[in-house]
């Protein structure tokens, strides 16, 4: 999965400082959510993809950042399809697959130490309420991080599952997926505090 | 100095609570201290009460005479702290990143964190790897970084939990000698023997109590001679 990763280049997206960006992504993903109908959702993931080209991620990449929601987006799709019908399903998918690929386009042009210094500086003015920036910049940068880290222990459970002949048993690929997905959070957790980061 | 001052570790558990570490009393005044003994033995909650990551039931620890439970902030500034998995130590995307969230406390602007974090790494021979994912990283690789990660503020103690468990005999043997080389105070949890004994002090521990305590040669001479007929241990960690 391409999202929260960061691939350094000199584009133009790359050149934009990350507190525009930021910015920018957060109003498609309202626009994306408040506008309704299929048409817009067919928009906007053509909108993500292109402005994914444009990052410089090339046509592998691009599927690369797809295929790591496919899955969920197609049980969306089936579900809201049986459900609601068709138009609601291709607008929940499409509107999934856009907020998706805008993230993944933050995240691949933008290095996270940098995305860290621009929430840090935006969220300062909470200090008055008690509310440390650091704390917040370091929670949305433990966001990005987890996201790759939480799909790679998805497959290493997945290919224990089918190490034991287990791999079309959805307790045996689910269950320790959940219980190392919160183990790391811990073990993360006590990194941190180690590391006298949060305090 | 490290002080010990009848500390130990309860949890509680369904049929009442269980001793994880009887009272302790050390004062771990030498450069390189080995903590020995079998798996679930307690020696890596003794290493984790150095900074705070478990909390004594009973008595102090002191990291130069500030109380662990309540002075905890001060005291993970001088104490650093490794774990067996870097893994889980890596929080950030890359390298150079991982290293300069340690310095975010100490370096305002982020060239200049990054200036500072390049450094660290060349100290580590890690530059070349300063914008590789972390997960791209070899097991060695990983665990190099993540000392580096602890080390680039300078803390004037490290605890280093299992560092070599995960490691092929070259990449131990390469963390080992960094680890014993450098000018911190280490607290070292390893079930290398011959690491151990290199270090000035062992303290050996089974079954949640200080079995051993002396020069490290001693007492992994000690250990290697009485460890086939220890009891196994529980879950002490």
């Amino acid at each position: 999965m391409l999202l929260g990763h960061h691939i350094p280049g000199t584009t133009r997206l790359h050149r934009l400082p990350a507190g525009t960006k930021l910015g920018a992504m957060l109003l498609i993903g309202l626009i994306v959510v408040v506008v309704r109908g299929p048409v817009s959702a067919l928009v906007a993931v053509a909108m993500g993809l292109a402005l994914l080209l444009w990052a410089g991620a090339g046509l592998r990449l691009t599927l690369r950042a797809i295929r790591g929601v496919l899955v969920v987006a197609l049980c969306l799709g089936g579900w809201l399809a049986w459900q609601q019908g068709w138009a609601s399903a291709v607008e929940g998918v499409g509107d999934l697959l856009a907020l998706v690929l805008v993230a993944t386009v933050l995240t691949l042009t933008t290095p996270v130490d940098e995305l860290l210094d621009t929430i840090a500086h935006r969220v300062r003015f909470l200090r008055p309420l008690g509310v440390d920036p650091e704390r917040v910049a370091l929670a949305f940068g433990l966001m990005i991080r987890a996201i790759p880290a939480t799909v790679e222990l998805a497959e290493e459970t997945q290919r224990a599952a089918r190490a034991r002949g287990l791999e079309r048993s959805l307790p045996a690929r689910l269950v320790p997926l959940v219980i190392r997905v919160v183990a790391r959070a811990q073990h993360t957790g006590d990194a941190l505090h180690a590391r006298g980061l949060g305090d | 100095m490290i002080e010990f001052d009848r500390a130990g570790v309860r949890v509680p558990v369904a049929s009442g609570d269980l001793q994880i570490l009887a009272p302790t009393s050390l004062s771990l005044t030498e450069q390189r201290v080995a903590l020995i003994g079998p798996n679930g033995a307690g020696k890596s909650t003794l290493a984790r009460l150095v900074n705070g990551l478990a909390t004594p039931s009973s008595g102090q620890v002191r990291v130069d005479g500030l109380d662990v439970a309540t002075r905890g902030r001060e005291v993970r500034r001088r104490v650093g702290f490794t774990f067996t998995d870097p893994a889980a130590q890596l929080v950030m995307p890359t390298a150079a990143e991982d290293v300069a969230l340690s310095l975010r406390r100490t370096h305002r602007h982020r060239a200049e964190r990054r200036a500072a974090a390049l450094d660290v790494l060349a100290d580590f021979g890690l530059e070349e790897l300063a914008d590789r994912s972390v997960q791209t990283l070899s097991g060695g690789q990983r665990q190099l970084l993540a000392l580096a990660g602890v080390l680039a503020t300078a803390p004037s103690v490290l605890v280093a939990d299992e560092p070599t468990t995960l490691l092929d005999l070259a990449n131990a043997r390469m963390i080992g000698d960094l680890l014993l080389g450098l000018p911190q105070q280490l607290v070292l949890v390893t079930h290398d023997l011959d690491l151990a004994a290199r270090c000035d002090r062992a303290v050996l521990v089974t079954d949640g109590r200080v079995a051993a305590d002396g020069p490290a040669a001693e007492v992994v001479a000690h250990y290697r001679a009485t460890a086939g007929t220890a009891r196994p241990a529980g879950d002490r960690g």
